[in-house]
């Protein structure tokens, strides 16, 4: 049934109906969930996360025509490929921020402009996003962050220098960290 | 309104038994485009969908629809068909070309039985469903499901014999 299912989502995508596009992508640290919509890239699911409780939650909040259709997501793995190789300092992938909103997203987008082997403190973020008391807040989104890895929240230490938390557990953070050079 | 599970999950779960369906009422051979035609309508309701506790029966009601459609369209058509077993008056549905070339045995004798008998066996032997569940993706009664399976049962016993 493969072919069938293949044009099936081909069509859909033809008639505008293919509202969230997804594939898992391999990694080093184990399988991604990747996601798009019309947009650009909504979601990126660590390999420590629940997929299926991912897609639940694009379904309920962006639209249930949700697909997996590994063609729409080509330039996205082929960007995160070349990350993960050490050969890419920047992403260039239009996002969707539809899952964040006040605060939280103005840390988030904070958060994206970290540029490429450099680390900011949560109070720093914080500062950023518009309110430097926020400390706590500013963790809370670096951990809610919808679309790791290519929005770096792994950049975000504590003051002192610790490593703080990181959604897909702290080795990977740390290993993230090392491909930077930042350790 | 109940929460919808992503559209893929409802493919994942139902494709075989729509496809079971379709090569059940229209032919291995056409069944592919009715079941593109049946997930393309279906994605394109999905998200009005109010209640998403029957999707099987809700899909297979879309998938019967599609069927009749492709029927009808055929009957309108200028194809000519071949063993026309049955004595055909107008557009009328109950009354259906046969069923192109599925090889030989049953199948093609369900083919040619009268489209709601087709159908409730075709849900009863192909998809496994309950009563229940038929007379949903039908629209009739429990009782009127089971009496159109047991029609269609006996006169295939018949064609069979």
């Amino acid at each position: 049934m493969k072919t069938t299912l293949q044009r099936l989502t081909e069509r859909a995508a033809a008639a505008g109906l293919l509202d969230v596009a997804y594939t898992t992508a391999d990694s080093p640290f184990g399988p991604l969930l990747l996601a798009r919509t019309e947009r650009g890239l909504i979601r990126v699911g660590l390999p420590s996360q629940d997929h299926d409780e991912l897609l639940g939650e694009l379904s309920e909040r962006i639209s249930p025509r949700v697909l997996e259709a590994p063609a729409e997501l080509d330039s996205a793995r082929r960007e995160l490929d070349l990350y993960f190789e050490g050969r890419l300092d920047r992403f260039d992938l239009p996002l969707d921020w539809r899952l964040s909103d006040g605060f939280r997203l103005r840390v988030q987008r904070a958060i994206a402009r970290i540029p490429y082997g450099q680390t900011r403190s949560y109070t720093e973020i914080a500062a950023k996003a518009g309110n430097e008391r926020a400390v706590r807040a500013a963790g809370t989104a670096c951990g809610r962050n919808p679309i790791p890895v290519v929005v770096p929240c792994h950049r975000v230490l504590r003051s002192g220098g610790a490593l703080g938390g990181y959604g897909g557990g702290l080795p990977m953070k740390r290993a993230l960290l090392e491909l930077e050079g930042i350790l | 309104m109940t929460e919808l599970p992503p559209f893929q999950t409802v493919i994942d779960e139902h494709a075989a038994t729509v496809m079971a369906v379709l090569r059940g009422a229209v032919g291995r051979a056409e069944a592919e485009d009715c079941f593109q035609e049946t997930f393309l309508s279906a994605l394109r309701a999905y998200p009005k969908l109010e209640d998403g506790r029957n999707l099987r029966g809700w899909l297979v009601t879309i998938a019967q629809r599609k069927a009749v459609d492709h029927h009808r369209a055929r009957v309108r058509g200028p194809i000519p068909v071949a063993d026309v077993t049955e004595a055909r008056d107008g557009d009328s549905p109950s009354h259906e070309p046969a069923l192109p070339g599925e090889g030989n045995g049953i199948w093609q004798a369900v083919g040619a039985l009268p489209p709601k008998q087709r159908a409730a066996v075709a849900l009863r032997y192909a998809c496994d469903l309950p009563h229940a569940e038929i007379a949903a993706a039908l629209g009739c009664s429990p009782a009127a499901a089971r009496r159109s399976l047991h029609e269609g049962i006996k006169r295939l016993r018949e064609e069979l014999a």
